[in-house]
């Protein structure tokens, strides 16, 4: 469903020189998997989940990606996301002046109509939100206010995946959408994660620190990135090799 | 004397950002001609004012001038659109006895080689009266916005309340916006609370919203929208503050200049 093949990637500094981040990364996501992302502080996660989003400033050199068989990197951000792709931001954004309802009715019917199907009605659209939060258990309060704004970091993750249950994307990039969570929010952002896209037809690319998200969304795969590239694959074992012995230990024998 | 030196210039303090060659086809007197408005003790007025290039109102000045005396405890609300002529002014002054309250709404927008701006004086001139002035202006182009906000606060005006925000939203490089607030102030128990800001759309906020499928005319739409909604926040009448930005909005929609 997703290949990503050879990818090389830089962050464009101030000063005009380029900053090499992702170095020839290699990873196979088939449809019906979800599949872990692991690794430390500055590995180059982030990075990945931005530049499959399509972020201005992050400059592909090398490599490619291909999304449900089309070019994704030919594509601007916005018809991405009208392809299917949605990225859980690690760090959401706040959006003073814009409602969520607002938000996400826009956003929904734009993709919508990107793929030639009908405008959802507002009355459609409220009552497919209410469900979502449900599901989320966000108050449906929090979706009249401003996106993001004032919102808890936990309710931020939350109101993440609430949006992700609104668009209903084939293929979710999910960047540490655990952090900042309480353990019981996380049982319900899981279970969410898992209604929402555990499916035959769909994909998670699931970037996380911690094992315990990864016992309620069991992955398929797990991948540890380092420096860059993808050094090691294996199955859900590896993710509990790493909490137990580290990085270092589990990489030693990569 | 020659005509010319009976037009403004830009060494004149109120003037000193504004588009002096717009005014070439103007009649001195025009600078004389001022609207007047009383608002009596206890009353209130509200108006909306837009200056968007309407009939034949193609390039030169386009500009109203208002004078408002409010009396004891009355108040008065101004939303205003600057949004036409190769020069847009609206030049406002209030003075406020006892009690009184001003609020100001505005918005200035344009691109093009065009100059739109606000400029304002509060004559704070008895204690206990408060104004409020909020202006946000979108220019694109080589377009200049300016909000040029004088507050005389004299002697006795105690407990005068005079506040001011001004930001500017730029949409291109090119564009620009000034403003200076200009306070003069005689009275030393007085509040005069005043921002200026200058931006461009929040890229992290266009990312964040193109992540979700929105195209980015759609972005920009909304992120403006957010923008000058500011200005019609603190208006009391909500038929007026729709006005007001549905007016911006089908402007910023036209977008020529
Ligand atoms: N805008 C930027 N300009 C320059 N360098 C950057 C920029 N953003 C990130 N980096 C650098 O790129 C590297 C990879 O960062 P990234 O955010 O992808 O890491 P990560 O794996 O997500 O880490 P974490 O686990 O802490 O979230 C880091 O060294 C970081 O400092
Ligand atoms: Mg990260």
């Amino acid at each position: 469903m997703l290949q990503i093949d050879n990818l090389h990637a830089e962050i464009a500094s101030e000063n005009g020189g380029g900053k090499k981040i992702l170095d020839g990364l290699t990873l196979t996501v088939n449809a019906g998997e979800v599949h872990a992302i692991m690794g430390p502080n500055g590995a180059g996660k982030s990075t990945l989940a931005y530049v499959l989003g399509g972020r201005p400033g992050y400059e592909v050199t090398e490599g490619s990606v291909i999304f449900r068989g089309q070019d994704l990197l030919a594509m601007d951000p916005h018809e991405r996301a009208a392809a299917g792709l949605f990225l859980g931001f690690q760090y959401p954004v706040e959006i003073p002046g814009v409602s969520n309802i607002q938000f996400l009715r826009e956003a929904l019917n734009a993709q919508r109509r990107a793929r030639g199907e009908e405008a959802m009605t507002g009355g459609d659209f409220l009552k497919l939100a209410k469900e979502k939060a449900g599901l989320l258990k966000l108050d449906m309060e929090m979706l009249k206010r401003n996106v993001n704004v004032g919102f808890s970091g936990g309710e931020k993750k939350r109101a993440e995946m609430v949006q992700m249950g609104i668009l209903d994307p084939a293929f979710a990039v999910l960047d540490e959408t655990d952090s900042g969570l309480d353990i019981d929010a996380l049982r319900v952002v899981g279970d969410g994660i898992n209604a929402i896209m555990r499916n035959p037809e769909k994909g998670v690319l699931l970037i996380t620190h911690y094992q315990r998200l990864l016992d309620v969304v069991q992955p398929d795969r797990v991948s540890i990135l380092s420096k860059g590239r993808i050094v090691k694959t294996g199955g859900p074992e590896l993710a509990t090799d790493l909490e137990r012995e580290g990085y270092d230990a589990v990489m030693a024998d990569a | 004397m020659p005509e010319a030196a009976l037009l403004p210039t830009n060494r004149d303090e109120a003037w000193r950002y504004s588009d002096i060659g717009a005014l070439q086809d103007t009649a001195p007197d025009t600078f004389e001609a001022w609207e007047d408005v009383r608002v009596a003790e206890g009353e209130t007025w509200s108006d909306l004012i837009v200056l968007d290039g309407g009939a034949d109102k193609d390039g030169g000045l386009e500009m109203r001038r208002l004078r408002i005396v409010l009396e004891k405890n009355a108040r008065a609300e101004l939303a205003a659109l600057v949004a036409g002529g190769q020069l847009g002014r609206l030049e406002v002054v209030v003075t406020l006895a006892e009690g009184a309250h001003f609020e100001l709404g505005g918005i200035t927008l344009g691109g093009g080689d065009t100059t739109r701006e606000i400029v304002t004086r509060m004559a704070h001139e008895k204690p206990g009266a408060t104004s409020n002035q909020t202006v946000r202006s979108v220019h694109w182009g080589k377009g200049t916005g300016n909000f040029l906000g004088r507050i005389d606060v004299v002697r006795d005006a105690q407990k005068t309340d005079a506040a001011q925000s001004f930001k500017g939203l730029l949409l291109e490089k090119g564009a620009s916006v000034n403003s200076v607030p200009q306070l003069e102030i005689y009275a030393d128990d007085v509040q005069c609370a005043h921002g200026a800001s200058v931006g461009q759309l929040d890229e992290s906020a266009r990312f964040y919203m193109a992540a979700r499928g929105l195209p980015p005319e759609t972005i920009r739409r909304l992120l403006v929208q957010a923008f000058i909604g500011d200005a019609t926040r603190e208006l009391a009448d909500e038929a007026t503050r729709e006005a007001l930005l549905e007016k911006a909005l089908t402007k910023l929609d036209e977008r020529g200049a």
